[in-house]
């Protein structure tokens, strides 16, 4: 048995997780074709890469397959409602920020809280006959936001891309989705609800707390947390 | 532990008591329309129930209860008055603990009656009451009622009492419209720029809701900043209600000494004195009642007026074992133009079977 590291197969989250690894003396390479998901990790023993989808990350770490995992705070806590029982944070790694906001046509500047947005949605069935639709791939973390907040009469609609683009299309009334500069939204005629947003998110080093350990894996595990992290 | 055939017979033994009290036994599919539910509950029911789906039927919900069938059931084609049992598994979708089931044995019991409510309330809560007798539970009730009537009594705009009526089940927010509304809390700079005209968009109004209905919302919110705000001695009044938590008969008294200053409110607290009596009447302990105006409050449900649960005293950490109550606005909602007036109460044998097998 080895000691599993999951990373985000491509892109610049995976080229990120690799400089931030190699800054601490881990060197992980994609081993192989240019197509083909394998890796390597030098610097340290008996650890494994394993290349998967940044959102396969939270599911794998729950269920023991990873002992460590590279992915986003949204992803885990939209994928992993008891999450704080399955998995741990080691060290939150600095880039990959993200904001999972709100937001709603700029011109719409009756709204600018939670508290509109309820008084809205409302108005908007009243008118309608429909309730205010939000597109976004949060779906739990943004129901539970709204029923916090104390909204009612709104509907989630699946989009899992081009999300900004939902409210011009009029499949949605708003969005729920992941901003970094904001700069898409603004594009979109879109702006963020002037509250906190949803979530605060980046990528982060997490650690499994159901995946089996050997007393040699112990070792393992020890020596790579104080590598990262001293 | 206890098995899925205890669980069963037990069930079985429960709705033969119902059956034995007049009721029809009936059965509802497992199946129920995602959009009745949504329409009724809001996308929080997601949350809380099973969703699947196919491409022709689009959604569909596995039940998360029975009573909203029934309801429909007997909207579409029962006779009056009328008394159901039924029993089977319902499925509640479980994020955040584990521990609890999603899916368990439900076995209820339903009155659809418009002569005499206090009587049906009682009537109810006897039955129920009576089976879980054996248990020593901890009895809770309340009454919905209450609080609309206050809120519907309030001297100030109709926009305003909308508002607090459709989040009485959100105590949270509720407290915050009523803050709003009583002056508590100050207009946000923005917001003092909206009402004034201050401020201008220049991106263009992308979706469907109009300008239409952007300016009647500033308007809406300009007519309610001239609109003097709810007083504080009727805030102190809500608050007062809000409080009362007492056995049966105090309370009756604290609810009749407010609605000296809250008359809005007198004809709902008559209406708990007369079902007061009808338990009495069925023999109820109403003594040593506990009545509570906040009871109900926050669990997402459809109830309108009287309402009760059964709690385990030693056992905190198991949900009511049983809970129920009047629903009048739910047949309204599904009866498309009817409306009768009903009560009702679910039992959880699996639950019962849980806690005997304890003592």
């Amino acid at each position: 048995m080895t000691v599993k590291l999951g990373v985000p197969s491509k892109g610049r989250l995976m080229e990120k997780t690799f400089d931030w690894f190699s800054q601490r003396g881990v060197t992980l390479t994609r081993t192989g074709s240019e197509r083909e998901y394998a890796g390597a990790v030098n610097g340290v023993q008996g650890v494994s890469l394993v290349l998967l989808s940044a959102g396969e990350v939270p599911r794998e770490l729950a269920t023991g397959r990873l002992h460590f995992g590279v992915t986003g705070t949204d992803l885990v806590q939209e994928r992993l409602p008891l999450w704080e029982q399955q998995i741990e944070p080691v060290q939150e790694l600095g880039f990959g920020h993200a904001d999972l906001v709100l937001a709603v046509p700029k011109a719409w500047i009756d709204v600018d809280t939670l508290d509109d947005l309820d008084a809205a949605a409302t108005a908007f069935r009243a008118v309608h006959n429909m309730r205010l639709r939000i597109a976004t791939k949060y779906h739990r973390l943004v129901r539970e936001h709204l029923r916090h907040g104390g909204v009612a009469d709104y509907a989630l609609v699946d989009s899992q891309g081009a999300t900004e683009g939902t409210v011009a299309n009029e499949t949605a009334e708003a969005i729920a989705d992941i901003t970094s500069s904001g700069e898409t939204l603004r594009a979109n005629h879109l702006k963020v609800l002037g509250e906190e947003p949803i979530l605060r998110s980046q990528a982060t080093l997490w650690r499994s707390r159901v995946a089996p350990v050997s007393d040699a894996d112990r070792v393992v595990i020890d020596g790579l947390i104080s590598q990262l992290t001293g | 532990m206890i098995t899925r055939a205890q669980t069963l017979a037990r069930a079985a033994e429960l709705r033969a008591r119902f059956e034995a009290a007049g009721a029809l036994p009936v059965e509802t599919p497992i199946l129920q329309s995602a959009e009745t539910l949504l329409d009724l509950y809001g996308e929080e029911i997601r949350a809380r129930a099973y969703v699947t789906s196919d491409a022709l039927r689009g959604e569909q919900m596995l039940r998360p209860d029975f009573t909203v069938a029934v309801v429909q059931m007997h909207m579409a084609d029962g006779a009056e008055p009328a008394r159901y049992t039924y029993s089977g598994e319902v499925f509640r979708r479980q994020e955040h603990d584990p521990d609890r089931a999603n899916e368990y044995i439900q076995v209820g019991y339903e009155v659809f009656d418009r002569a005499n409510p206090a009587a049906s309330d009682a009537e109810v809560f006897a039955l129920i009451a009576q089976a879980v007798a054996p248990l020593n539970l901890r009895a809770a009730t309340g009454d919905i009622g209450l609080l609309t009537a206050a809120v519907r009594g309030l001297k100030t705009t109709e926009p305003r009492k909308a508002a607090l009526l459709r989040h009485i089940w959100r105590p949270r927010r509720f407290r915050a419209l009523l803050d709003r509304f009583s002056g508590r809390v100050p207009l946000s700079a923005r917001r003092e720029q909206l009402l004034a005209g201050d401020i201008a968009c220049d991106a263009p109004l992308v979706g469907k809701r109009t300008q239409a209905e952007i300016d009647r919302r500033i308007q809406t919110l300009r007519d309610d900043a001239k609109a003097p705000p709810v007083s504080a001695a009727e805030v102190d009044l809500l608050d007062a209600l809000l409080g009362v938590r007492e056995t049966l008969p105090f309370a009756l008294e604290q609810l009749r000494d407010i609605a000296v200053d809250l008359p809005s409110i007198s004809s709902a607290v008559d209406g708990i004195s007369r079902r007061a009596e009808a338990l009495a009447a069925r023999g109820v302990d109403v003594e040593n009642l506990p009545f509570e105006t906040s009871f109900g409050r926050t669990s997402m449900e459809y109830y309108d007026g009287f309402v009760f649960g059964f709690f385990s005293p030693n056992r905190a950490d198991l949900p009511a074992l049983a809970t129920g109550g009047r629903y009048d606005a739910l047949t309204r909602r599904l009866g498309q133009g009817a409306e009768i007036p009903a009560v009702g109460g679910v039992l959880r044998p699996g639950l019962m079977l849980e806690l005997e097998a304890q003592s």
